[in-house]
Order: C-alpha cells, then structure tokens, then sequence
C-alpha cells in the first residue's frame, strides 16, 4: 500500500499537488463524504447548535419572525441547576444505570455464553430473547402494566408480599421497575453481541484450561471473561449512552415520569421543557449536562473496563 | 492537511448554506391576499365528516379561492405538529383545533396572525361569543384565536352501577362534597364498582382539567387558574377542591394508576367527567345519566360552572392568502355552519345564541339539552405566558400531594401558586 502510494508520489507534479490538497487516496474523500456529511448534519450540527441555543434566551419563531433571543450567558445552566426536578431525573437515571448496566452484562453474557454451548433448540432460543429486542415498546408497556399494575398478575402471585403502593406507582420500585424492563428489553441485542464475541475466543484455550483440571466456572471467569473484554466494554458503552438517553419507558410506563417525579429522566425532562413548554434552551442546557456527564462516564469505563484494551 | 481540512470545511459550510436556502421558505402572506388556502382539522370522524362538507360547501361557491383540507399530521400531540410547522413555515392558514392553552406559545413564536387586525375581526368575534370571549383576549388586547366549539365536562355516572348499590339512579345525590363522596363510598363498598370515579392519574400537564379544574370552576364560581397575572387558587375553594379528591384517593374510591382502556367504558368506575362528546361514544354500551359536577355546599345546576375543554381556530402567520382564510373562518363559524357541527359532532358552538339558535335541534336530542345549558357557564384555561409550564407545576404539586399524598394539600398549593406567578410574570 504505501509502495504504490510512494510510485505514484513520484511519478509527477500534478497527482502530487492533488495529492496535497485532497489527501494521498482521493477518491477515499468521495467515498466517505456522504457519511460524513451525515455525521456533520446529524450529529455535529446539532450538538454545536444545542450547546450554542443553552446560552440564549432561545425558542423557534417562525421564519421571518421579529424576535428577541439575546446571549443570556449561563442564565439557562443556573435555572437548570436550581431546579429540584433537574437534579431528581439525574439521580433517577443513575439509579437506572446502576442496576441496568451490570444486570446487562451480566445476563447478557451468560445467556450468550449458555446459548454458544446448546444444542437444541438453539435458534428458538435466539429468536426468543431478540423478539422484545424488535418489539415497539409502546405494545411492550401493555403487557408489562398488565403484569405490574395492583391487580395484575405478578401481585396477585405474590399476594401480601407485593408492594403498596403497586410497583410502577410506588417512588421506592418505579425506577428499578423500569431498569428491569429496559434490561430485559435490550437483552437480545446484547446477547447478539456476546454471541459474536464469543465466536473469537480460540477454542484451544478452553482445551487448555480443561487439561489444566478447569472446570466449567473456572473456565467461564478465566477464558470466556477476557476472551470477550472487547465486547463487554462496547456491551457497557453503549447500555450507559441508550440508558442515560430513558426516554419511552418513563412516558409511557410510569405515565409521564411518576410517581410524582420519581422516575422522570433527564431526556423526558428535555420534551417537557423543550417541545411542550416552548423552551428549548432550559432543554438544551439540560441536554448538554447529559452528554457531558455520559462522557465523563464513558471515560471512566473505558478507563476500568478496558484493561489492557486501553 | 490544513488546506484539506479547509477544503473539508469549505463542502460542509457550502452545504449548510444549501439547506438552510432550503428551510427558510417560509415567509407570511398578506393581509389582502386572496387565493387557495390550505386549512387542517381533527382526525376524528365526526370532525372530518363536518369538515369535509364544510370545504365542499365552500369550494363550490367559491371557484377561485379553494380550501384544500387535510387533517393535522400525525403526532404526539396537535399542539407539537403545529408548533413544528410554525417553525419550519409551513403551517396551513387555518387549524380547526387550536388548543387554548398553546396560543401564547405560538403567539410568541410569531406564528399567528391577529384577528384583531382585520376590520371587523374583534367584532364578530363577540357578536358571535358575547362575553365568554373575553377568555380567550390575548395579553395585548388583541385575538389570535376565535372561540369555536366547547365540550363543557360533567359527571356522566353508570345508572346499572348506581341502582346496583341501591341508589337512586334519576337522581343521585352528587351535588355536595359530602353527598358525593358517600355516594362513592357507598358504590365501591356495595361492590357495584371497584372504583367511583377514575379521572388519569398520570403527570401530563394537561390531565388537571380533568379533576381540578372543572370543580374549582364551579366552587369559584367561574373563577380562572390565573386572574390579573396572579394564581387564584390560595384560599378556601382551592383547598376544599383539593382536599375533596385527596380524600377520594385516600379511602381508594378513585385510582392511582394509569388504567390501559376507558375505566368507564370497561365498568372500572361508576363515574367519569366528560363532554358531550361521551354521549355518542357511550351512549349505546351504558345506560348513563349526568350531573353537574360537585360543588363543597351545593349549587344549583343552573348556577354551576365547568371547564369548557375548547377548541379554537386560528389564522397561521404562512398564510398567504389571509383575506381568504379570514373569510372561510367566517364562513365556518356562521349559523349555518355551527348547526351543522353541533349536529355532525355533539360539540358545542361557543356561541352566546347557542340554546335559542339550536333549540330545534336540542328538542329532538334532549340528551345534548344539558350541556347546551352548560356550555354558557365555562371557565377557560388563563391566556398567559408560560401556560403549559403553568400547567404542568399544578400537576406536579397535584400528583405529589393529592394524588400520592407525599406532601401536604395546603403547601403544595402555595408552593405551585409561587412558581406560577413567577411563570406567568415571565415573557
């Protein structure tokens, strides 16, 4: 590769100047512009136009509009700090990550690890734990209500050791409630994953460690564990990025973050101040806390995580 | 490396240009402009049966300045798709359900053109409304909305359910906070429903007009959330009406979680407060009656007041053709017009001739009579800055301490009249 890029460097001015301006490989500039074009207008864009709109006084005005949205400097990041209701949906969602992000992994992991080694029923098996994964959550949410509400189907099984108030509407289970639906959820893309990891691990180290007199737990925390740390740290990543983003569950399981706030999420807080109550930029100060938190986050698992993937 | 990124950055800025060029298409129209005009309305059938004969009349009159309808895109709410196309300048020239409460939104966003402006804007406006729309006069004195229809609520009640807990189901006793709430216990003890009334007890902001508010309009007297730029609801009758559902919460005679379904329709509760609109929807599964809603000491249905639950229609700022669009709502709220929606829907045309105008058609529907009578005496939702915020801090403060009883009745008022005051203060 860099043979032929050095032959072609000298065979005369002309690709040489291109090759200046547009890079050794032009043509790889026209091959990648269209997604980057999609990152600059979907992500980059956007995210530079959110942290811009929390230093304004901001709402959308129709085009043409006559309307005052002056620099406000950190006026939105101090509402947004003194409001109680903020500093709530923060901690809901960490309560969220706590237990989703190790109960994904974990489950994930096993299920992959138990669904590598079956036999039978193998493709059942798969197609089970995906089907809630491509699922809507609205149809899902019907069926957990149904199972959770005080009358449902888990209470009545449980009996006097349910709680009361029922689950999704008691402050102490509502978040944990969600956890659990989100982690089942997500489960079978998760597994997928592990799947796919677990494809790489050579299969000589588990003869190895079984001559070594490794029995199958052994074997488990020794070679499967390392053997998908790649994946795990990908598996925490990105549960960490889609759970701190909790959006559908808290609008619609716990009807609107309830109760009375105790399961709110910062991203439901971002609709209700930013589309229904018309103020974008309380909800993009909110919004950029977020992402600055998630990546502070996702620093610190890669840090930990990682190991030696660093 | 610099000069390619500068080249990179140069394709992006040009493309920026681009589609920003794309987006600002939007632009207003004119005063006089006449022409086609694009209208939206409801998606319910009822609304789009009146909807469509109200374009075809219409069209046929009028060869070179046609309607051409559709109903409000899909969306999490009419309000959010409106608001979104104000903002991207797309919005039709007219919607047939404007939200009272998203009108100083979209006023603020310059997404609305004053009706006021129009010669006889403000006059027709109240020759046809009389003094309720007074409601709906924006802050500057101007309207950006014309009152159209309202689905004054009441307690609609199972008449099965009553008389199955031996009550008297023609004439249940309802009126006061007191007989209301034996009438509950009486119903969810008998075992003739698991719960007496089952308003959502979910946080939307939205979802206080539905309990709160109807009853504190009719203990107030006609009284709104927010009068003079100051919350109304620190005293007496605010706390009596909050006081009343905490206990309706408290004893288990109204539910705490969020039921999938009609909790009425599936003979969940015994009682819902609805509209109008209920008697075409329940009329044939339940045999109901109605009631005005309760007041502490009782008063008579003829004095009562209710939230109108309203929906308006306003002339969007991308219209081009105003004249025309001015003209078509006018053409859409005449007599002719609102008889044939009260007769198409069951909803009310917010017209002060209402009961006289129509007395043909509430003789024959003797069932519509009772909210005709009502709908004279509605309270709206305050035309502020802020309302939805407004809202939903009553709803929060509500859910904490009414509905959960996490907080006491009387502080969680104040706490919420001090953030609305502060919110309806605010530009």
């Amino acid at each position: 590769m860099s043979t032929a890029s050095t032959t072609r460097r000298a065979g005369g001015r002309t690709p040489a100047r291109r090759g200046k301006l547009l890079g050794e490989n032009p043509l790889g500039l026209l091959f990648s512009a269209p997604y980057l074009v999609f990152v600059v207008l979907v992500f980059a864009f956007p995210l530079c136009f959110a942290v811009w709109m929390s230093f304004q006084d901001y709402f959308f005005a129709a085009p043409g509009a006559q309307v005052d949205r002056p620099f406000v400097g950190l006026e939105n990041y101090r509402q947004v700090l003194a409001d109680p209701a903020v500093w709530r949906a923060f901690g809901n969602v960490g309560v969220f990550l706590i237990i989703n992000v190790p109960l994904t992994v974990a489950l994930s992991l096993v299920l992959a690890t138990a669904l590598d080694g079956a036999t039978r029923f193998r493709t059942f098996l798969r197609v089970s734990y995906y089907v809630p994964y491509v699922t809507a959550s609205v149809a899902v949410v019907g069926v957990w209500l149904f199972l959770f509400n005080g009358n449902g189907l888990v209470s009545q099984l449980l009996g006097p050791l349910a709680p009361d108030p029922a689950w999704l509407i008691n402050s102490t289970w509502a978040m944990p409630m969600i956890a659990l639906f989100v982690t089942w959820k997500q489960l079978g893309f998760y597994i997928l994953l592990y799947l796919a990891a677990l494809q790489n691990v050579p299969k000589e180290l588990y003869e190895s460690a079984s001559t070594d007199g490794a029995g199958k737990v052994r074997q488990f925390f020794s070679v499967t564990m390392p053997g998908v740390r790649p994946a795990t740290v990908l598996v925490v990543l990105l549960a960490t990025v889609t759970g701190a983003n909790l959006f559908t569950e808290p609008y619609l399981l716990t009807g609107g973050g309830g109760p009375n706030g105790a399961s709110a999420s910062p991203v439901l807080l971002m609709y209700q101040r930013g589309i229904e109550q018309g103020s974008p930029d309380v909800a993009a100060a909110i919004g950029v806390i977020l992402v600055v938190l998630v990546l502070i986050l996702a620093w610190l698992q890669r840090r930990f995580v990682g190991g030696e993937e660093r | 490396m610099r000069r390619r990124m500068i080249v990179i950055g140069a394709a992006v800025a040009a493309s920026a240009v681009v589609l920003s060029g794309c987006s600002s298409g939007g632009g207003g129209g004119s005063a006089e402009g006449r022409g086609d005009i694009t209208i939206w309305y409801s998606n319910n059938e009822q609304e789009i049966a009146w909807g469509e004969q109200m374009v075809e009349a219409w069209n046929a009159e009028h060869p070179d300045e046609q309607i051409k309808a559709q109903e409000i895109p899909a969306g999490s709410s009419s309000e959010e798709v409106i608001g979104a196309a104000i903002t991207a300048g797309n919005a039709p020239c007219l919607v047939f359900n404007t939200a009272p409460v998203a009108v100083p939104q979209f006023q603020k966003q310059g997404g609305l053109v004053s009706l006021s402006s129009f010669e006889d804007g403000a006059s027709y406006i109240e020759e046809r409304s009389g003094e309720t729309a007074q409601q709906y006069l924006s802050e500057d004195g101007e309207y950006y909305q014309i009152p159209w229809k309202s689905n004054p609520v009441m307690i609609f009640y199972n008449k099965a359910m009553f008389e199955e807990a031996g009550l008297d189901p023609e004439n249940p006793p309802l009126a006061t906070y007191d007989e209301f709430l034996e009438t509950s216990r009486t119903l969810v003890e008998s075992g003739a429903a698991p719960y007496a009334i089952y308003p959502a007890p979910t946080s939307e902001f939205f979802q206080n007009w539905f309990d709160f508010y109807p009853l504190y309009a009719a203990e107030t007297g006609g009284s709104q959330l927010i009068e003079d730029g100051a919350s109304t609801f620190i005293g007496e009758e605010g706390e009596a009406v909050a006081s009343f559902w905490r206990t309706l919460y408290e004893e288990g005679l109204a539910g705490q979680e969020q039921y999938q379904g009609d909790s009425f329709a599936d003979g969940q509760a015994a009682m819902s407060i609805v509209g109008p609109w209920a008697i075409s929807v329940y009329g044939e599964s339940v045999d109901w009656g109605v009631a005005p809603v309760p007041t502490s000491e009782g008063v008579s249905p003829e004095e009562t007041y209710t939230f109108s639950d309203a929906k308006n229609i306003a002339l969007y700022s991308a219209c081009e053709n105003q004249a025309t669009a001015w003209d078509v709502l006018k053409f859409a709220t005449s007599e002719e017009q609102d008889g044939m929606l009260l007769e198409l829907t069951g909803q009310m045309p917010l017209r002060e001739d209402l009961t006289t105008a129509f007395a043909d058609y509430f003789e024959a529907n003797p069932a519509y009579e009772v909210f005709g009578e009502q709908a004279s005496r509605t309270v709206e939702v305050p035309n502020v800055p802020n309302a939805v915020a407004i809202w939903q801090k009553m709803r929060d403060e509500w859910s904490q301490a009414v509905i959960f009883g996490e907080k006491d009745v009387t502080a969680a008022l104040e706490d919420a009249a001090t953030e609305i005051d502060t919110l309806a203060n605010q530009p």
